[in-house]
């Protein structure tokens, strides 16, 4: 680009109208004065021993060591898997064997990160940090999956009593904030649960957000079933299928594929919404660098570990909101 | 005559009546533990308990209240806080979004782009860290009285709080709670007014330019009416996640009504009344914003014959 180019870009989009102009000196005023007060605060106020000491904390809190072996392998997993997927995606050539890939890994990796079966055991509670968000959102929106489509369908039945049921449970749930949920999940399940069956945190918040997605991802996928036009029902009744068949094959791959951007908005939401566990006392992310402030020698760095938090958050959703837009060009 | 097993109301009377019972049944056993669990633990059912008094101290009060009150009278407190806080922070935001949503239009380079790097910092990062951030990096960490940051004398900060002109004064934990709902709910409003412009067609401009209306009558006049059709039912699930997302007052110590509740929790192990008054309340609260919304859009749909 040459000076003349330049001039007329600037001309063009910065300094058309007087009032345009005032803003841009505002701006670059306000830019400028935001950037240095931050580069200085960044480079010489702040104190990044925090986060340097307590990295590991941060991103998988207190899992033993000496079984991070497991993590890397499950990393090298959802890598694979991802670029596999990625691959299919680009070049339109869809593999029916992803999906089953997908939730046989996912089981797999549930298993690795806790052991049994034959590995050692590593109790809930030490899954904490980055590690038990990413753990808690991906687990409850896989199990709330089902729970939602079925809600949905429910909502659209012709019978009088189940769809009255959906849409009652759909609406409470809706009409609540999460922290509400997250109380009922962590006091009342123990107590509607018969003694022999004890729930630990991490279930019981699994529990909460999979109650709590269920109600929002059934809103989604009604959407979904609500575009797909009526003639799709009648071809399939017209070739002889019946009504569960017609769901199966016909109606439910077409709906969720229709909202597949959105279901992305959701596990967007639901993962930045995991942080709400901190208030019932889950270490995950959030939660755990409250526990890091509580350590005397950082007392007072909130700032910086505040914002380190966030950029991590950051990083996940903004990251899948740029997958969730190219999907829905696709 | 079809077998009674084809015969279509045969199987949906047949299928209510399943579903009927399995509910039943599942609310039964529920219903069988939680009494059973209750009188182990020795606590009976009853809204006796919101007569006795609170003995617990509130921070903020629009009403007079002592600790010597009732229960009753804490959540009314409490109530009446989380309905100050949602209606000042359905206000601002929607301001907020007005303006960050216009901006995201405008044809300056510079501020359209300032306006995208603010919705999506804020949309992309969970609301609850956001509030610790204000309350804990910025309220309180700001300088004593002695040193309070000043704008014209209009606006001090200090960490005591945010004083306003004509004698306001906001407490560090409203300040912090109203600017995080505010700057959050603003970014998703934001893009719900910038999407509502957009669907309006350009031809609706051209007409309107055409016809000799100034800029400002274009946008009030043609623009914004048919705006308001695509915008209002999206904003109205942005107010009721305010309501809902006030709730997070507790995590900066501001006391709403479900910090209020889950204090009377515990002191009181009361925990099925205590879940019914959040959910009765909240639930009052979303269908209240829910039904004045839906009076709004009515008004604004398009009137067919």
């Amino acid at each position: 680009m040459n000076q003349n180019e330049i001039i007329k870009w600037l001309r063009k989009n910065l300094f058309d109208t007087w009032y345009n102009s005032i803003l841009t000196i505002v701006c670059v005023f306000l830019l400028v004065w935001g950037a240095k007060s931050i580069f200085t605060w960044i480079l010489f106020i702040a104190q990044w021993k925090v986060i340097a000491v307590n990295l590991q904390l941060f991103l998988v809190g207190r899992y033993p060591e000496q079984m991070y072996w497991r993590l890397w392998v499950s990393i090298f997993i959802i890598l694979g898997l991802t670029s596999v997927t990625i691959g299919s995606l680009v070049k339109k050539i869809p593999n029916r064997w992803l999906p089953l890939a997908w939730a046989i890994s996912f089981s797999v990796i549930l298993w690795l990160i806790g052991g049994g079966l034959g590995l050692q055991a590593a109790d809930s509670n030490l899954w904490n940090g980055l590690l038990l968000t990413l753990v808690m959102a991906v687990t409850s929106i896989v199990i709330s999956f089902p729970l939602g489509v079925l809600l949905a369908l429910g909502r659209q039945s012709k019978l009088f009593v189940v769809r009255n049921f959906c849409i009652l449970y759909i609406e409470i749930v809706r009409g609540l904030p999460l922290i509400g949920i997250l109380f009922i999940a962590q006091v009342m399940l123990p107590l509607v649960l018969p003694d022999d069956i004890t729930l630990d945190r991490v279930l019981r918040g699994i529990a909460g957000l999979t109650l709590f997605s269920a109600a929002y991802l059934a809103e989604n996928v009604r959407g979904g079933l609500q575009s797909i036009p009526r003639g799709q029902f009648e071809a399939g009744k017209a070739i002889g299928l019946n009504s569960i068949y017609i769901m199966l094959l016909i109606i439910l791959p077409q709906a969720l594929r229709a909202v597949i951007p959105a279901l992305v908005g959701q596990f967007i939401g639901l993962f930045k919404d995991t942080s709400l566990l901190s208030i019932v006392g889950l270490l995950e992310l959030t939660g755990i660098s409250r526990s890091i402030l509580a350590q005397p020698e950082f007392l007072n760095r909130y700032a910086e570990v505040y914002l380190f938090v966030g950029l991590l958050y950051w990083v996940f959703c903004y990251s899948m909101s740029l997958v969730s837009q190219r999907l829905e060009k696709v | 005559m079809t077998h009674f097993w084809r015969n279509r109301k045969f199987l949906s009377i047949a299928a209510q009546l399943i579903s009927v019972f399995t509910v039943a049944i599942v609310v039964f056993i529920l219903w069988d533990n939680l009494t059973y669990n209750l009188e182990l633990l020795g606590i009976g059912f009853g809204f006796d308990f919101l007569q006795s008094q609170a003995s617990f101290d509130i921070g903020e009060t629009l009403i007079p209240y002592k600790p010597t009150d009732s229960y009753y009278s804490a959540l009314l407190v409490g109530l009446l806080n989380s309905l100050r806080v949602s209606i000042i922070g359905i206000i601002l935001a929607t301001i907020v979004g007005a303006v960050v949503g216009i901006a995201r239009l405008s044809t300056n380079w510079l501020v359209r782009n300032l306006a995208l790097v603010y919705v999506e910092v804020l949309r992309n990062t969970p609301l609850l860290l956001q509030l610790f951030f204000w309350y804990f990096a910025v309220f309180i960490s700001l300088p004593k009285l002695e040193n309070q940051i000043s704008f014209f004398g209009l606006i001090n900060l200090n960490n005591k709080g945010t004083q306003l002109p004509f004698g306001l004064e906001i407490s560090s934990e409203l300040s912090a709670l109203i600017l995080g709902l505010t700057l959050y709910a603003g970014a998703f409003i934001a893009e719900i007014i910038r999407g509502g412009i957009q669907s309006v067609a350009r031809g609706q401009w051209e007409a309107a330019r055409a016809l000799g209306l100034k800029p400002g009558l274009i946008m009030r006049l043609v623009i914004l009416p048919q705006a308001l059709r695509v915008i209002i039912p999206p904003l109205t699930s942005q107010y009721l996640n305010i309501a809902k997302n006030s709730s997070l007052a507790i995590a900066v110590g501001y006391p709403d009504i479900y910090f209020v509740a889950s204090t009377t929790f515990n002191q009181t192990g009361k925990a099925v009344e205590v879940m019914l008054l959040i959910m009765i309340t909240y639930l009052t609260i979303s269908l209240t914003i829910s039904l004045t919304m839906n009076t709004l859009n009515r008004s604004f749909q398009l009137k067919e014959r």
